[in-house]
């Protein structure tokens, strides 16, 4: 995505989708789909109350996992692109581990790391690391070596060109990876949610109320974990608006 | 200013393109370089900024046995290497900023470094100005003209007030009107500040209106160099002349028997 979101835009999908939703509630009429005329005030008043330490142990959980995978990952994918002879040894292993589905993995971390909020924030991080890892290493690989070149002769070291020339080239691609990539960590989150915890959104949603029939209420927790959703893309959009303003030029 | 002793460079397929290669160069000459591609004339500059090392024999530039970049040597490549997140001004800066980054330690940035930021703003927008893009100083490379980050390039590496500036096909991507336009600058700036440069080039008569003194190289391993004195250089308004379009056929002669003598071979 190249092209500016405005706040009208937003505003129109805003809008449009209660409108979508709302039809839908009238179209299939039964208790599995309420109204949002329904449902948007019981989100608005539970969540100062107990949805909101749900949504608050989802949202520690998911931003814990980012901060994590960008720490390992970042630097990682640096050394990678920098040097392409580890690169053509680990790159094969990458390839490979990249696409599997990181959540088929959950009953192993369980039991290796136990029942605690390490083990779903691991998993969520595993997803998130191998995006960033995988976009690193592949932009600071991709530099050009006349840019290099050329900043090596302004009289920049390692230190310099890591300061002025790798940093800022991956952090783009940093943002970009993690905007992709939060969509399948809130997935991730909501099942791995759905045991071994008392807070979450994921537990919310499955344990508390859907297991209960309180469908009003189960639409609260999904319209929570979509809130959050889509509150992270768009932090991460807006960040990404910020600082790579050169890929957001007229006409570029 | 440069002296160049007994090169010998190759890369890793072993194949030569320079031994026992030596010439000198006199502060406050401008030369060119010109050969085929392939001949190593650019391998010959990034020696001599010490962006690449010799496999026997040495540079020296300023009395400096070069190992290294060295910070008063400005380089500027065909590819502008500007930095496509900053703006003009930030990428003008950049010397300027590793530089403040690493301090004066005499290996990354000169050791009589001054540090003012006053100094350094006046001369960012000097260079800026004095190559016409001082109302670009908010842009971003990708917004500007080949010419324009060209000249971008080169106010990034005269605000370093470099001794000695050298120049890989800097203006060979560029449209003729412009890089007419760009050779006439940089002679002019030649001609007022008498620093040391170096261009390489393709271009038979670019290498004519550039160098005092052109160094010809061929495809094969370079032994001697063959240097011509060029008293046309600087004479932007003599393209023309009799004169000047004998001295591009001398070169063009030469170049044609140097590449096909060693097709005998």
């Amino acid at each position: 995505m190249k092209k500016k979101a405005t706040m009208l835009s937003t505003l129109a999908g805003v809008v449009m989708f209660f409108a979508l939703w709302q039809l839908l509630a009238l179209i299939i009429n039964r208790p599995i789909l309420p109204s949002p005329l329904e449902v948007v005030p019981l989100f608005l008043r539970n969540i100062t109350g107990e949805l909101g330490l749900h949504f608050l142990a989802s949202a520690a959980r998911v931003l814990t996992a980012i901060i994590l995978a960008t720490l390992l990952a970042a630097p990682l994918g640096l050394a990678l692109g920098q040097m392409p002879r580890l690169d053509s040894v680990i790159g094969p292993l990458i390839a490979i581990i990249y696409p599997i589905p990181k959540i088929i993995f959950l009953p192993v971390i369980y039991v290796l790391m136990g029942i605690s909020d390490l083990s779903k924030i691991t998993l969520i991080a595993s997803i998130i690391f191998f995006q960033i890892l995988v976009v690193v290493r592949d932009e600071a690989a991709g530099l050009k070596k006349e840019l290099i070149l050329s900043v090596k002769s302004l009289g920049a070291g390692r230190r310099a060109l890591f300061k002025y020339v790798y940093i800022p080239a991956s952090i783009p691609a940093i943002l970009t990876a993690l905007r992709v990539s939060v969509g399948t960590a809130v997935a991730v989150l909501f099942i791995a949610e759905q045991s071994l915890t008392s807070y979450g959104l994921g537990y919310y949603i499955v344990i508390e109320t859907y297991q209960v029939l309180l469908y009003p209420e189960m639409y609260t927790g999904i319209m929570g974990m979509g809130l959050l959703g889509v509150l992270l893309y768009f932090a991460i959009y807006s960040i990404e608006l910020k600082v790579s303003k050169h890929m957001f030029l007229d006409g570029h | 200013m440069i002296d160049v002793k007994d090169l010998l460079f190759h890369y890793g397929d072993g194949i030569e393109l320079f031994r026992d290669f030596s010439f000198h160069v006199n502060r406050g000459e401008a030369w060119t370089v010109i050969g085929p591609s392939g001949c190593g004339k650019s391998t010959l500059l990034l020696l001599i900024a010490g962006l690449n090392r010799p496999n026997a024999g040495k540079v020296i530039v300023g009395g400096q046995h070069i190992t290294r970049a060295r910070p008063s040597t400005g380089l500027v490549l065909q590819d502008h290497g500007l930095l496509p997140w900053a703006t003009i001004e930030k990428n003008t800066r950049l010397g300027l900023e590793v530089r403040k980054f690493y301090g004066p330690d005499g290996k990354h940035s000169p050791a009589d470094l001054q540090l003012d930021e006053k100094e350094d703003n006046r001369r960012v927008n000097h260079w800026l100005t004095w190559l016409g893009i001082d109302n670009l100083k908010k842009m971003y490379p990708s917004q500007l003209s080949r010419g324009q980050r060209q000249r971008a390039a080169i106010a990034r590496t005269l605000v370093l007030q470099p001794d000695l500036l050298l120049m890989d096909e800097p203006f060979s991507a560029l449209d003729a009107p412009i890089r007419e336009e760009l050779q006439k600058v940089m002679n002019g700036f030649h001609l007022e500040s008498g620093l040391t440069s170096l261009t390489v080039t393709h271009d038979i008569e670019e290498a004519v209106v550039l160098g005092e003194k052109i160094l010809v190289l061929h495809d094969h391993c370079n032994r001697d160099p063959m240097i011509i004195d060029n008293h046309l250089s600087g004479k932007t308004d003599k393209r023309k002349s009799p004169e000047f379009i004998d001295r591009c056929v001398q070169l063009k002669d030469i170049l044609g028997s140097r590449s096909s003598v060693e097709q005998e071979d």
